[in-house]
């Protein structure tokens, strides 16, 4: 496949772990944010590749994994309510939430419609005048356009019967947490490319000035990824805590306009709590109050209420990178893609699945 | 593979009948089952077993025989590359060749929603009929339901194959060592990538084709020229070549070791699999054999089976290896290992 062979090429892999290993001197503790590249380092094997004295340890950066258990609840409660047709991305379906998983409502009855795309939601609710469609949205800056832009056509369609169940948050308040955590260990960032190629890299500079820790915007193929860590592993031997870009075939500095400008007028910053690091301020993205009518909290008067779970899942401490998968009890014991207690074990960006899948 | 667009329509028109769609009644073995009968299966599957109408067959083994069943449910019922009609055939040939055997008899089941319009049902018998001719296997009996509207989705099948066991061969698990080859018989993931870009409406420049075919022909001549060298045969359909040699570690308490690289996947299959975030190991074939034979004729065994349509590229992945007991490793593209474990429920596309 032309753009993604070249990334995976074995000789260019090769020698860029042999740079690695030979210009990183010191014990260097780095995260990769985003879930995409945590799967992509674990099946390439190049977790196992890597030199002793560099240690990967995995981010939050998976918007499944991090959307809090009220919100999974508030999305079971509503697809069990007569007339509602619940639509989401279908990782989603399998995370358990405090009364269950969406898929188990779906077996007791529910319409509870797997989608590949937001707007097939809004396809959906114009095909069904007299259903509630709501789509359960969750994701990064990456996911937030695109459903977005769902709002945007229902509005320009006119279709009053469809609605957002918003769970968006974002990488750069994430990154802050981490890093003024007391115990934290992490001594450099893997940015998550495709997050900047909407946002641009500028958020990031005042983090690396602040926090005195460099960051690179990296890509998910085996290339990109060394290519980001040997960038981090340069700086910190170098004692640079800049930002640099690894990922410039495909990040703009200043991003994607367009969907920036989306997100401005569809959503507005907002607290968000965080399944596993608890609320950060201004780390989500909420519905404005100029589309009101297409979230679907103030439409069907849904509250939060306070659920927690306490099943020894340890997903807060994998999310926020103070334990590995393995080093959970649970972990290919009570909890397995088939029988998950959090949802990283579940999704396609979670680690505990990554390492349960791939790692041998 | 033979033009999918091909329609048997065209050469056999649908009988005249005074109804379009099934009704409740072409289930309940009276007038109106008859009548379907008669104008639709009867004619179609001309032989003398069937044309006995009795409620079973005698058949006349001529020494070990091998048995398998299958139902088929698949959804679309028409899809690129073929339909549940001669899925469910080529199914149960494919099972019948991987026990080592000649197809011979099959049974054919039919059950019918209740508003499936005729058309569709009388495509389905003619490509059920074309592919029994295909694969040499009688239709020997069969059964017909009708359930109610909502009740089935359109047409379930379920068939019954006997086969002869051909004398030459030695298909059994017992029998798998350490060091065997691990071959596949051709490109992997066709079906299930046709099947889910149709269920989900997806398009891409180049349409991928499902692999529904038999692949007893080139069976049998492995195991002719081959014989008891040819350990062991599995066809990847549901949970694709993964889970297929899971179970066979699993079963031979053996590991696999493969290479990512070895894999024939072709490039659109490929592209398909990246954008949804599939993994094509997972995929479910229906045209597609794992063979494990014995590492010293492996290289034999693909240039003879690279003869034969639809296993053009056939191609060792791999081998057994007993260092890691049941566990199938995977040499990545770059170096790196990783595990490929059982599938856990289904694949699910990813988000971002």
């Amino acid at each position: 496949m032309k753009y993604l062979d070249e990334y995976r090429d074995a000789d260019l892999a090769r020698s860029l772990l042999a740079e690695i290993a030979k210009k990183a001197r010191g014990n260097w503790v780095l995260m990769e944010i985003c879930g995409g590249q945590t799967h992509s380092l674990v099946k390439n094997g190049i977790i196992n590749l890597l030199p002793k004295n560099i240690t990967m340890v995995h981010g939050p950066g998976c918007p499944v994994c991090v959307t809090p258990v009220d919100k999974i609840d508030m999305a079971v409660d509503l697809a069990a309510r007569p007339n509602i047709i619940l639509t989401s991305f279908g990782d989603m379906l399998r995370v358990p939430g405090s009364k269950g998983s969406l898929l188990k409502a779906k077996s007791l009855g529910a319409d509870v419609r797997i989608v590949y795309s937001p707007l097939e939601a809004v396809k959906i609710a114009a095909e069904n005048p007299q259903k509630e469609i709501v789509f359960f949205a969750v994701g990064f800056e990456t996911t937030a356009p695109a459903n977005a832009l769902a709002i945007v056509q229902a509005h320009a369609l006119g279709l009053k019967n469809f609605s957002l169940l918003a769970s968006h948050v974002l990488v750069p308040p994430a990154i802050e947490a981490i890093l003024s955590a007391d115990d934290n260990r992490i001594q450099g960032f893997l940015a998550a490319g495709h997050v900047c190629t909407v946002m641009g890299i500028s958020e990031y500079y005042p983090i690396a000035e602040k926090y005195q820790t460099p960051i690179v915007i990296t890509g998910f193929e085996p290339v990109d990824l060394l290519r980001g860590i040997l960038k981090l592993v340069e700086l910190l031997e170098a004692g640079t805590p800049e930002v640099a870009n690894a990922y410039a075939r495909v990040v703009r500095l200043d991003g994607n306009h367009e969907a920036r400008e989306l997100l401005a007028d569809v959503f507005e910053i907002i607290k968000k709590e965080w399944r596993g690091l608890g609320e950060i301020p201004a780390s989500g993205l909420g519905i404005s109050p100029k589309y009101a009518a297409y979230d679907a909290e103030k439409k069907f008067n849904l509250k939060e209420g306070k659920s927690t779970m306490s099943n020894g899942c340890m997903a807060g401490d994998v999310l926020r990178g103070a334990k590995k998968p393995h080093e959970c009890p649970h972990f290919g014991k009570t909890c397995t893609p088939l029988n998950p207690l959090g949802a990283p074990m579940v999704s396609s960006e979670g680690a505990c699945a990554a390492y349960y899948h791939y790692n041998y | 593979m033979a033009n999918p667009t091909f329609t048997y329509s065209l050469n056999c028109p649908m009988p005249e009948l005074d109804f379009d769609a099934i009704t409740l009644g072409h289930g309940s073995g009276g007038l109106l089952t008859n009548r379907l009968l008669d104008s639709g299966v009867f004619s179609l599957f001309k032989n003398e077993k069937l044309q006995q109408r009795h409620d079973g067959v005698i058949l006349k083994p001529k020494g070990p025989i091998a048995f398998t069943t299958d139902s088929y449910v698949v959804s679309p019922i028409f899809f690129p590359g073929g339909n549940i009609g001669d899925l469910a055939i080529n199914g149960t040939v494919n099972d019948l060749a991987m026990c080592g055997a000649k197809p011979r008899y099959l049974s054919l089941s039919f059950i019918l929603e209740e508003g499936l319009p005729l058309a569709e049902f009388w495509e389905i018998l003619l490509t059920i009929e074309h592919a029994a001719k295909k694969a040499r296997i009688e239709v020997v009996t069969g059964d017909t339901k009708v359930v109610d509207r909502g009740k089935g989705d359109k047409i379930f099948i379920n068939t019954t194959g006997i086969g002869d066991v051909l004398p030459q061969g030695k298909i059994n698990i017992k029998r798998v060592e350490v060091g065997d080859a691990i071959l596949v018989s051709h490109s992997i993931a066709h079906h299930g990538m046709a099947i889910m870009l149709e269920r989900e409406g997806l398009k891409f420049e180049a349409p991928i084709f499902s692999d529904s075919r038999p692949v007893h022909v080139a069976v049998e001549h492995l195991i002719e020229q081959f014989g008891k060298d040819i350990k062991l045969l599995r066809d990847p359909t549901r949970g694709g070549v993964a889970t297929v040699l899971n179970e066979i570690c699993a079963q031979a308490n053996l590991g696999a070791e493969l290479h990512q690289n070895a894999l024939p996947i072709d490039a659109v299959v490929a592209s398909a699999c990246e954008i949804l975030g599939i993994d094509p190991l997972y995929v479910a074939n229906e045209g597609v054999f794992i063979a494990i034979v014995k590492n010293s004729i492996a290289a034999e065994v693909v240039s003879h089976l690279a003869k034969f349509p639809g296993c053009e590229r056939a191609t060792i992945i791999g081998h057994m290896t007993n260092e890691h007991p049941k566990k199938v490793l995977m040499e990545s593209g770059i170096g790196g290992r990783r595990v490929i474990n059982m599938l856990a429920g289904e694949q699910l596309p990813r988000i971002c």
